[in-house]
């Protein structure tokens, strides 16, 4: 699973020659599949994509991304969790993983592939062997008490997306609170608040996948030069103890 | 190498629901049992797991013992010895081909499939053996049979076909059981009990099951559970479903 770096130990870098796998998570009901379908709409057309859904119930998720037609229905996996959404993303990623590989498999390199969770409780926590990156999406009419409580997903996710900042007013939520309350458990994460209602293409999370895509390629680049490099090393170095004729 | 422990711990390890295999998307035909109102409480539940095990049970321990024991006498000829007669029809191919044979329903076969893909997976990662590549390369894309990897990963940690049919009858009724408990609500001190009460039934199972690990596959039993297949086929189209199968 790539490298590991000494400025994080728990990041694994994308294995060169494979997508990025973007995990999005978080509570029913939070916008995550709209989330995923607006960045589908927004970056398609820049980056091979592939979506993998996890339904706790039926194909809903896959089947409105289908219908929605924001990718081809052959890029569109929807994997069945039996009942434990957070097992199929945590303890036991294989369905997943199946799913991901499945799509490489039918479409050659893929840029992206984001995997959307089902709607879980605020624990839920993508693995680090199924997803490289991972967002968690929370909506200001879900109580905007939620980043106060915390849970990994709000932790630790490497993006917080606030989303439904347009209903803010209509239910009483204070904006600048959950800013304040992430921001105090996120250690410097980012947060993004957005509204689909109000910016359809969500750019601020476009954009912070645009910035994670180019970071994995440069960490890629970085690794290809250190083994060129290391092993120029090491020719010298032989060459250096070989016995002389 | 054998182990010199009565219950070794490699084998809890393939025998533990915790293993990330894929299980716990599976019902092993619960659910579909559970629409059609065949299961509803404890006492159906444990009726439903003696047939189950008296069937699909024994046939998939038989087919386990059978590749644990294929696994253990091709891997006698010793590592570099592995000819590529092994992902042909007159190794893995032949034993997958007898599994397919056992599973009229094309849902139960591919669910089966996928299971075997998914134990492949962590089975590789986790006790390297030239059989489960075997395994692998003689399955090429569709994955082989469940019962095949219990067996070879079995194999692989130096266990025996005996161990492999135990281990394979014991998962036939727990995954089921334990998406009984998920899927009814079901007291789970109440389940636990009734897979007590099966635990001679699932020793003899698997007893009866690993007497036939040497001999001729053709003769591997091939009971069948004609409601299953169908349940399995139901559930295949069902809209509301938690479990893939």
């Amino acid at each position: 699973m790539g490298a590991v770096h000494d400025h994080d130990p728990h990041r694994a870098a994308p294995a060169r020659g494979r997508a990025l796998r973007l995990g999005i998570g978080g509570p029913v009901g939070s916008g995550k599949t709209a989330l995923t379908a607006a960045l589908c709409r927004t970056l398609r057309d820049e980056l091979e994509l592939a979506v993998v859904t996890n339904d706790i119930y039926t194909t809903e998720d896959a089947d409105f991304l289908r219908r929605e037609a924001v990718l081809p229905d052959d890029r569109i996996a929807a994997v069945r969790t039996g009942a434990c959404p957070h097992t199929a993303i945590r303890d036991d990623i294989s369905a997943n993983l199946d799913a991901v590989e499945a799509l490489e498999a039918r479409h050659g390199r893929l840029d992206l592939i984001i995997v959307e969770s089902g709607g879980d409780n605020l624990t839920a926590l993508f693995s680090r062997g199924l997803a490289d990156r991972q967002i968690f999406v929370l909506d200001v009419a879900g109580g905007d008490d939620v980043p106060r409580k915390g849970g990994l997903g709000v932790a630790a996710a490497d993006l917080l997306v606030i989303n439904k900042t347009d209903l803010a007013p209509l239910v009483g939520s204070d904006l600048d609170m959950m800013g304040r309350d992430a921001a105090r458990v996120r250690d410097g994460r980012p947060v993004a608040f957005t509204s689909l209602r109000e910016r359809p293409s969500a750019p601020e999370v476009a954009a912070w996948v645009r910035a994670v895509l180019r970071e994995a390629h440069e960490e890629a680049h970085e690794e290809a030069h250190q083994e060129v490099h290391d092993e120029a090393h090491r020719d010298a170095a032989s060459r250096a103890h070989a016995p002389t004729a | 190498m054998p182990s010199p422990s009565a219950l070794p711990a490699h084998l809890l390890l393939l025998a533990d629901s915790r293993l990330p295999a894929g299980g716990h998307a599976h019902s092993g035909g619960l659910e579909p049992a559970v629409a059609a109102g065949a299961v509803t409480d404890v006492a159906s539940l444990a009726a439903f797991l003696r047939g189950r095990l008296a069937t699909a049970g024994l046939v998939a321990a038989a087919l386990a013992a059978a590749s644990c024991h294929h696994a253990t006498t091709r891997a006698d000829v010793g590592e570099g010895h592995t000819t590529p007669g092994d992902a042909g029809p007159d190794g893995w191919g032949l034993l997958d081909a007898e599994a397919d044979a056992r599973t009229p329903s094309p849902a139960q076969r591919s669910a089966s499939r996928a299971q075997g893909r998914s134990l492949l997976r962590v089975a590789r990662a986790t006790w390297p053996h030239p059989s489960l590549d075997a395994l692998a390369a003689g399955a090429a894309g569709h994955g082989p049979h469940h019962p095949l990897v219990i067996g070879a990963a079995t194999a692989a940690m130096g266990g025996t076909a005996a161990q492999a049919a135990a281990v394979t009858a014991y998962g036939t009724v727990t995954g089921a059981a334990s998406a009984a408990v998920r899927l009814l609500g079901l007291d789970p001190l109440s389940v636990n009990r009734a897979l007590g009460t099966l635990a001679a039934r699932i020793d003899a199972v698997a007893a009866d099951a690993a007497a036939r690990a040497d001999g001729p596959w053709a003769g591997l039993p091939a009971l069948t559970a004609p409601q299953l297949d169908l349940y399995a086929e139901t559930h295949r189209k069902a809209e509301l479903r938690l479990f893939e199968s």
